[in-house]
C-alpha cells in the first residue's frame, strides 16, 4: 500500500482522539442523570480507538492497548451477569440495581448506584464487540 | 432445602469440581475415587429411609421451581422409587468402583466420562422421585441426553457415533410423545402431580383423551426400555464403554421405562387397553430380544439383546399385573398382584446378574482384548474367579437354582399360567399364547445364557488369537462383579428379607387399593410342590440343554431372514432418506448470497406485520391529533430523500457508503428536533463506527465498476426486489401510524416517569436501560458477545482451514 501524506490527519488526531476519549468517560459518569450511560460512553470509547487505528497502523494500537479485546468482551458481560446475581444474594429479583446517597470527602452527599457497575459491563461489551470485529476484519488480508 | 432434594440435587453439584479435580489430582488419584463418593452417600440415605417407607410411610417434600406455572421440585418417596433409588445409588456406587480399574487415568478423558455419569445419576434420581410429570420429563429428557454423551464418550468412533445418535433419535422421539402424553393427562386432571391424577383415575379413564394419552405415553416408556420394536437401539449403544452398558443400559436408565409403566397403572391399570399392550409388547420383546441373542458373536451384543428380552419379560408381567386393579379386591385381584411382585423382584435380580455379566465381559474384554465368541474360549482355567461370577450370573439369567433368577422366572412362569384362566379382557381368545411365548422364549434365554459362559471360559484356549496375553483381572476390578454376584445368590436364600423390606412397600405403591383390602400377602419360596412352573423350567432346560449341544445344526435359520427387511435397514433407509430430502430442501434455499436472506426476512416481516394488521382489522391512520410539520422537520424529509435515491443511483460504493452515513445522521438531528438526546448520541456514534466498519470491508468487496460494466445500465433491476423494499416501506409506515393511533392498553411510559424515586437516576432512558429492563439490555450485550465472537472465528477460522 501506498503510503499517504497523512501528516494533518495524524495532527488532528493526537489532539481529538484524548477530546472523544475524554467525551466518552465523561458520556459514561453521566448516564446516571444526563444523556450518556454504558452504551453510548462505550461506542465513543470505541470511535476514538477506530480514529486511531485509520490514523496509524494496526500494530501501534495493540500496542498501546496490549488487551485482548474478546476477554474485554466477555469480562463486559460477565461483569454485567454477576451484578445482576449481586440481587440475588440480598433475596431481590435478577438484576436488582439499589442506589444510595453518602456523605464521601471532596464529592460531599453522592449518590452511589449499583446500575454503574452493570454499565460498566455494558460499556466493556460494547468497546469489545466493536473493536474485536473492526480488528478482524482489518486483519482479514 | 429438604435432604432429600440435596441427595437428588449433589450428584450435578458436584459434577461441577469433577474437571477441577481431574485437573489437579489425576497424576496421583483417579477421578472415580472422588466420584464414588456421591453414590455411596446418597445410597447410604436411602437405605435409612427403608424402615420408614417399609413401615408404609412416604415422604413428601417440595420447592418452589416455577410456582406460576405449577411445576415445583416435589419429591416423592415411597417404595417403588426407593427400590430405584437404591438401585442408582448401590450399582452406580459398584460400577464407578469398576470404572476406576477398567479406565485408565493416563489414557481417557475421565473428566468427561464422570461428568457424564454424574449427570446421569442426578436425572435418573430425579426421575424416579419426582411427582411432578413435567419436572420427570425433564430429567427423562437428561437421561437420554447424559446415555448420548456416554454412548459418544469414545466419539473418534464412528460406531459410537452412530449408536449414540440412533439412542437419541429414538428415546428422544419418544420422551417427546411422552410429554404430549403428560400434557394431554393434565389436561383432563388440572394437576401436574401423579398423586392427585391417582385419585382421577376414573375420570381419566372415561375421557375422550384417555387412548391418545395412554399410548402417547407408553411410546415413551417403550422406547426408553427398548422395547420391540423400538428395541434396536440398545445393542449399538454397547458402544459405550462398558461400565456404561452395565450401569445405564441394563441395571438402570432401560429400566426408566418399566418404572414409569409401574408408577403410572394406578392411573390407567384395570383397563383392557392398557393389559393387552403392554402385555403383549413385552411377550413380543421377550420372545424377540432371546432368539435374536442367540445368534451374537459379540458379547456385549448378547448381553445387549438379553438385556432387551429381560426388559421385556418384566414389562408383560406390569402389564398381566395390572389385571389385579380390574379386579380390585380379593383372591382374583391377589393373584395378579404376585406378577406385579414378579416385576419388581425380577427388576432387581435382573440388575444384579446382568450388572456382574457386563462386568464380566468387560473383564474378558479388557483382559483378552476381544468379546468376539468365536474367538474366545478356554478362559476358565486362566481367569477363574470371573469364570464363577459369570456363571453365577448366566445360570440365574437361565433361571436355574440356587440363584435368584430361579424365583423370578418361576414366579414369572406362574403368572403367565395363571392369566390363561382369566375371563375378561376376551383373555379366552389370545391367553393361551401368554405361556407358550414365554416358556419358548426362556429355552433361547437358556440357550444364550449357556452360550455366554461356556463358549468363552470352556472350549480349547485359543491364545493365537487373542491380542493380549490372558490372565485374572486385577482384584479391584473383581470386587464389584463379586458382590453383585453373592447377592445373587443371597437373594435365593433369604428372598423375604427382600420381599418384607423393598417389595411390598413397592407392590403397595403399585397397587394402592389393596393394602386397604389386606390381601397383599407376598412370600416368596424356592419349593412350592409340584407345579405347572416347575414342570416348565424343568422343561426348559431339557430342550435348552439339547438345542444347545445341537446349536451348529440349527443356526442356520437365522440366516433365512432377509437382511433388507429388519427394522435397522428401515431405520437406516429413513435416517438416509430423510437426511438427503432435509440436505436439497436446504440447498434450495440457502443460496449463500445475503441479498436473498434479505429478500427471505423482508418477505415475512411484511406478510406477518402486513397480514397480522390486515387480519386483525387494525390499520387506523388518524392525523387530527398529531402536532403540525414544521419547516425544519421538512427540510430534513427532503435531504434524507435526496440521500436515499443517492444511494440508489450511485456509481461506487464509496459514494454509496457516504449517503448511507448522510442518512443516518439526518435521521440523528431529529432525534435531536424531538428531545430524545440520547438516542441523538447513539445514532451519531452508531453511525461513525459503522461507516468505518464499511469503509473496512470495502477491501474484501468486488468492484462495483466491475459489477455494472456487465449490465449497462448499472446494477440489474429486480422488480421483485422493488415491491418488496416498497412493500416493507408501505408496511412499516402504516404500522406507525396504527399504532399511534390505536391505544388498548394504558401506557407504561408514566411508571418510568418515576425514574428519580424508583432509580435515583434523572435519565429515564439510562435508567430504563441498566435497571428497569435490566434483563434486555444484558441480553442484548449477549448478542454483541456472540456477533463479535462468530465475526472472530468465522473470519480466523476460515484462515486455518485454508492453511491446512
Amino acid at each position: 500500500m501506498k503510503k499517504p501524506n497523512d501528516i494533518i490527519l495524524r495532527a488532528v488526531t493526537n489532539v481529538a482522539v484524548v477530546i472523544i476519549l475524554t467525551f466518552a468517560i465523561y458520556l459514561f459518569l453521566a448516564g446516571h442523570h444526563n444523556p450518556g450511560g454504558g452504551f453510548i460512553g462505550g461506542l465513543a470509547f470505541a470511535a476514538a480507538l477506530t480514529l486511531l487505528f485509520l490514523t496509524y497502523d494496526i500494530d501501534s494500537i495493540r500496542a498501546n492497548f496490549p488487551f485482548d479485546f474478546k476477554v474485554l468482551t466477555a469480562v463486559g458481560v460477565l461483569i454485567a451477569v454477576f451484578t445482576g446475581l449481586g440481587g440475588i444474594l440480598f433475596d431481590k429479583p435478577f438484576l436488582f440495581q439499589a442506589f444510595d446517597y453518602f456523605n464521601l470527602p471532596i464529592f460531599g452527599k453522592t449518590e452511589l448506584a449499583t446500575a454503574v457497575l452493570f454499565d460498566v459491563g455494558v460499556a466493556l461489551a460494547v468497546i469489545g464487540t466493536a473493536m474485536v470485529i473492526i480488528m478482524t476484519i482489518s486483519e482479514d488480508r | 432445602m429438604t435432604m432429600l432434594h440435596i441427595m437428588i440435587l449433589i450428584p450435578f453439584v458436584f459434577a461441577i469440581f469433577v474437571p477441577l479435580l481431574y485437573k489437579y489430582f489425576n497424576k496421583r488419584l483417579h477421578s472415580g475415587w472422588f466420584v464414588i463418593l456421591i453414590p455411596i452417600i446418597i445410597f447410604v440415605y436411602l437405605l435409612q429411609l427403608i424402615p420408614k417407607i417399609s413401615s408404609g410411610a412416604t415422604i413428601y417434600e417440595t420447592i418452589p421451581w416455577i410456582p406460576s406455572f405449577g411445576i415445583n421440585l416435589d419429591m416423592y418417596v415411597d417404595g417403588l422409587s426407593l427400590i430405584f433409588g437404591l438401585l442408582i445409588t448401590g450399582i452406580g456406587a459398584l460400577v464407578i468402583l469398576y470404572s476406576i480399574y477398567y479406565l485408565s487415568k493416563e489414557k481417557e478423558a475421565l473428566h468427561n466420562f464422570y461428568v457424564y455419569l454424574l449427570l446421569f445419576m442426578g436425572a435418573m434420581l430425579g426421575l424416579v422421585f419426582s411427582d411432578n410429570i413435567l419436572v420427570l420429563y425433564v430429567f427423562w429428557e437428561l437421561t437420554s441426553i447424559s446415555s448420548f454423551l456416554l454412548i459418544a464418550y469414545w466419539y473418534e468412533r464412528e460406531k459410537s457415533r452412530y449408536g449414540a445418535q440412533k439412542s437419541m433419535l429414538i428415546t428422544i422421539f419418544g420422551g417427546l410423545a411422552m410429554l404430549s402424553g403428560f400434557i394431554m393427562l393434565s389436561m383432563i386432571t388440572d394437576t401436574y402431580s401423579i398423586r392427585e391424577m391417582f385419585a382421577m383415575s376414573e375420570t381419566i379413564i372415561a375421557h375422550d383423551l384417555f387412548l391418545p394419552a395412554m399410548i402417547l405415553i407408553l411410546l415413551g416408556a417403550f422406547t426408553k426400555s427398548a422395547q420391540f420394536p423400538f428395541s434396536i437401539w440398545l445393542p449399538d449403544a454397547m458402544e459405550a464403554p462398558t461400565p456404561i452398558s452395565a450401569y445405564l443400559h441394563s441395571a438402570t436408565m432401560v429400566k426408566a421405562g418399566i418404572y414409569l409403566v409401574a408408577r403410572l397403572t394406578p392411573i390407567f391399570g384395570g383397563t383392557a387397553e392398557w393389559f393387552w399392550i403392554i402385555s403383549i409388547v413385552g411377550l413380543i420383546t421377550l420372545l424377540y430380544g432371546s432368539f435374536n441373542a442367540v445368534k451374537q458373536i459379540d458379547l456385549k451384543g448378547l448381553l445387549a439383546y438379553s438385556t432387551i428380552s429381560q426388559l421385556g419379560m418384566i414389562m408383560s408381567l406390569l402389564g398381566i399385573g395390572s389385571a389385579a386393579l380390574y379386579f380390585g379386591y380379593g383372591n382374583e385381584a391377589a393373584v395378579y398382584a404376585a406378577a406385579i411382585t414378579a416385576a419388581i423382584f425380577h427388576m432387581i435380580n435382573h440388575s444384579t446378574f446382568k450388572g456382574a455379566l457386563f462386568m464380566v465381559v468387560g473383564i474378558v474384554d479388557h483382559e483378552t482384548g476381544t468379546r468376539d465368541i468365536r474367538r474366545l474360549g478356554g478362559l476358565m482355567t486362566v481367569m477363574p474367579i470371573t469364570f464363577t461370577v459369570a456363571l453365577i450370573g448366566s445360570f440365574a439369567m437361565a433361571g436355574l437354582p440356587p440363584f435368584n433368577g430361579f424365583l423370578s422366572k418361576e414366579m414369572f412362569f406362574a403368572s403367565v399360567v395363571k392369566v390363561t384362566e382369566m375371563d375378561v379382557f376376551n383373555m379366552e381368545t389370545l391367553g393361551v399364547l401368554f405361556p407358550i411365548i414365554a416358556w419358548v422364549a426362556s429355552v433361547f434365554t437358556f440357550i444364550y445364557s449357556m452360550i455366554l459362559v461356556f463358549k468363552t471360559f470352556r472350549g480349547k484356549y485359543k491364545p493365537d488369537r487373542l491380542e493380549k496375553k490372558a490372565h485374572e483381572a486385577p482384584i479391584g476390578m473383581l470386587i464389584s462383579p463379586i458382590i453383585l454376584a453373592s447377592l445373587v445368590i443371597v437373594i435365593f436364600f433369604f428372598p423375604n428379607v427382600i420381599a418384607d423390606l423393598l417389595l411390598v412397600p413397592a407392590v403397595s405403591a403399585i397397587l394402592p387399593s389393596l393394602i386397604e383390602e389386606g390381601v397383599l400377602n407376598i412370600h416368596i419360596s424356592a419349593w412350592h410342590g409340584f407345579s405347572a412352573e416347575l414342570y416348565m423350567t424343568i422343561g426348559v432346560v431339557v430342550v435348552g440343554t439339547i438345542m444347545y449341544l445341537l446349536l451348529k445344526k440349527w443356526t442356520k435359520v437365522y440366516r433365512l431372514y432377509p437382511q433388507n427387511l429388519t427394522i435397522n435397514a428401515l431405520y437406516n433407509n429413513s435416517l438416509e432418506t430423510s437426511q438427503r430430502i432435509a440436505a436439497s430442501m436446504t440447498n434450495k434455499y440457502m443460496t449463500g448470497y445475503t441479498r436473498d436472506y434479505l429478500a427471505y426476512i423482508f418477505t415475512f416481516f411484511v406478510l406477518l406485520i402486513g397480514g397480522t394488521l390486515i387480519i386483525t382489522n387494525s390499520i387506523t391512520i388518524d392525523l387530527t391529533n398529531d402536532a403540525p410539520v414544521n419547516i425544519f422537520e421538512l427540510a430534513i424529509m427532503f435531504s434524507m430523500l435526496v440521500a436515499a435515491f443517492t444511494i440508489l443511483l450511485a456509481k461506487s460504493r464509496l459514494t454509496a457508503i457516504i449517503s448511507l452515513g448522510v442518512l443516518g445522521y439526518l435521521v440523528s438531528l431529529f432525534f435531536v428536533i424531538f428531545r430524545a438526546p440520547d438516542l441523538a448520541l447513539t445514532q451519531l456514534v452508531v453511525e461513525t463506527v459503522t461507516t468505518a466498519l464499511f469503509l473496512l470491508c470495502f477491501f474484501h468487496l468486488p468492484k462495483f465498476k466491475e459489477q455494472t460494466q456487465k449490465h449497462k445500465k448499472g446494477v440489474p433491476f429486480k422488480p421483485l426486489n422493488l415491491i418488496i423494499s416498497i412493500a416493507v416501506g408501505a408496511v412499516v409506515t402504516v404500522f406507525a401510524f396504527s399504532a399511534n393511533g390505536t391505544q388498548i392498553f394504558e401506557p407504561i411510559a408514566s411508571y418510568y416517569e418515576d425514574s428519580y424515586e424508583l432509580a435515583g437516576a434523572k435519565n429515564i432512558v439510562n435508567a430504563i436501560l441498566v435497571d428497569f429492563r435490566g434483563i434486555d439490555t444484558m441480553l442484548e450485550i449477549f448478542v454483541l458477545c456472540i456477533t463479535a465472537l462468530s465475526v472472530y472465528t468465522l473470519i480466523k477460522l476460515r484462515f486455518s482451514r485454508r492453511e491446512k
